[in-house]
């Protein structure tokens, strides 16, 4: 003899189930946001490290003699850039002359995503170097734009912008030679590095543009 | 606790029985993407072994718990909560490692793997064993893929264990064919990875079936299936 087992009815049913659901989603949000919140600090002191860090590829140090990251303007979105939002800017300075530019592009047409780039440009006009920031490009294909994935270890692909110019180098040519331009690329992954040269050459073109503002020392953004 | 059956059965189904990417075929998302080599490959495998292992003895844990309804959407709740939680804490504490395997960490979301698993074993099992499986299931994939990686790279390249410097700086990758070998773009894209993977499968059901004729003592199967050199 066993006694009748209680069924519930199905309203109960549905009720308790996403009572339980909402539980499990309460529970596991909060050790989301507890991770988070725990996390944060190491986080953001390990990206500032990196960014000083990645500055010091770009920008070689005997160009300046100021203290960077205190040195930081806002840029306001622009096209040139390709940024939505606002983006932040280091001015270099020796013997308290402006000397070059510190600031960050992107390239929106990249195989996965956008392309952000940090890019050096001294008061001339002159590229003093661009690295690769962050990118979701394939790996193993199209991250050779990143010089620690590239395999070529003594001149990596995106060492080809340093030193080069909008004078010194034509509209045309700002492409991959496939496409008639003066910049190589890994065949099968063409995509990639054609968004990055666009990248580049656009926002060279935006220094150049708003080279009074961008160098004076008050800042454009302020 | 577990017993030495238990443990050596889960052993064997995640090393061969029933193998990830062999067997069940699963996670062809980044197993596509991302064994262009098997530094990759191995680092992926490593990343998964870790959340696959926390996931598998979360819900082992709180099995009881789930209602058998919304198991899979609680599931989910709790591979994408817990692989969020490791990224986080990787970036972190273990900031080095992260650099070299934080970009992998993300994928394995899109990775059924871990969600196979949970589903299939932990959510029937103690955690122990659960470890175990997710473990084992890991150990299983990383051999695979850093088969399929090797594959790809020698193949499409020639080299082996390209990006070697990212994980130990200093070490150089191998050049296996001569510098001035043309390479196959095929085996490093995506429908070179299939067939690849197409080739490994075969060569697997071969094997079992020699087992499977030796076994019952017959001669092997007169027409084995395509050997690996027929990828191109």
């Amino acid at each position: 003899m066993t006694p009748p087992v209680k069924t519930p009815t199905a309203p109960v049913m549905a009720v308790r189930t996403a009572v339980i659901l909402l539980i499990f989603v309460i529970a596991f949000t909060s050790l989301l946001a507890a991770a988070h919140l725990w996390t944060r600090p190491a986080i953001e002191e390990a990206a500032a490290a990196e960014k000083m860090k990645l500055i010091g590829e770009v920008l070689p140090p005997g160009l300046y003699d100021n203290d960077l990251l205190a040195d930081s303007r806002r840029l306001a979105p622009a096209a040139g850039l390709g940024l939505e939002e606002e983006s932040t800017a280091y001015l270099a300075r020796k013997g308290g002359r402006a000397s070059a530019l510190v600031f960050e592009a992107a390239a929106a047409d990249g195989y996965a995503g956008r392309i952000r780039l940090l890019l050096a440009v001294a008061v001339d006009g002159t590229l003093l170097g661009v690295r690769v920031t962050q990118h979701k490009e394939t790996p193993g294909l199209g991250d050779y734009i990143e010089p620690r994935k590239d395999r070529n270890k003594e001149r990596p692909w995106i060492r080809q912008f340093d030193g080069l110019s909008l004078a010194a180098v034509g509209d045309r040519a700002w492409r991959v030679r496939k496409d008639g331009g003066r910049f190589d690329a890994v065949a099968g992954a063409t995509v990639t590095p054609r968004a990055v040269i666009k990248a580049v050459h656009r926002a060279l073109q935006y220094v150049a543009e708003n080279r009074q503002q961008l160098f004076t020392a008050d800042g454009a953004g302020k | 606790m577990i017993s030495r059956d238990e443990l050596s059965e889960i052993r064997d189904n995640g090393l061969w029985k029933q193998n990830s990417s062999l067997v069940q075929i699963l996670g062809l998302c980044p197993l596509l993407a991302v064994t262009t080599n098997v530094v990759n490959g191995v680092m992926l495998s490593l990343a998964t072994i870790i959340v696959m292992a926390i996931a598998n003895v979360a819900v082992a844990s709180l099995r009881n718990l789930i209602p058998h309804e919304i198991r899979i959407p609680v599931f989910i709740l709790i591979v994408a909560a817990l692989v969020t939680v490791v990224d986080l804490l990787f970036n972190a504490q273990l900031h080095e490692l992260y650099l070299v395997l934080g970009i992998f960490i993300p994928l394995i979301v899109t990775n059924c793997i871990v969600l196979a698993r949970v589903e299939a074993f932990a959510n029937k099992n103690p955690p122990l064993q659960a470890a175990f499986d997710g473990v084992f299931m890991g150990v299983g994939m990383l051999w695979t893929l850093a088969l399929l990686g090797g594959l790809r790279e020698l193949i499409g390249g020639g080299t082996l264990f390209s990006g070697i410097d990212m994980v130990f700086p200093g070490l150089q990758p191998l050049q296996l064919l001569p510098a001035d070998y043309p390479g196959l773009l095929l085996a490093m894209l995506p429908p070179g990875a299939f067939i690849l993977l197409g080739c490994l499968i075969a060569w697997k059901n071969w094997v079992e079936a020699r087992a499977a004729a030796r076994d019952s003592g017959q001669r092997p199967l007169p027409t084995p299936p395509a050997p690996l050199t027929d990828h191109a």
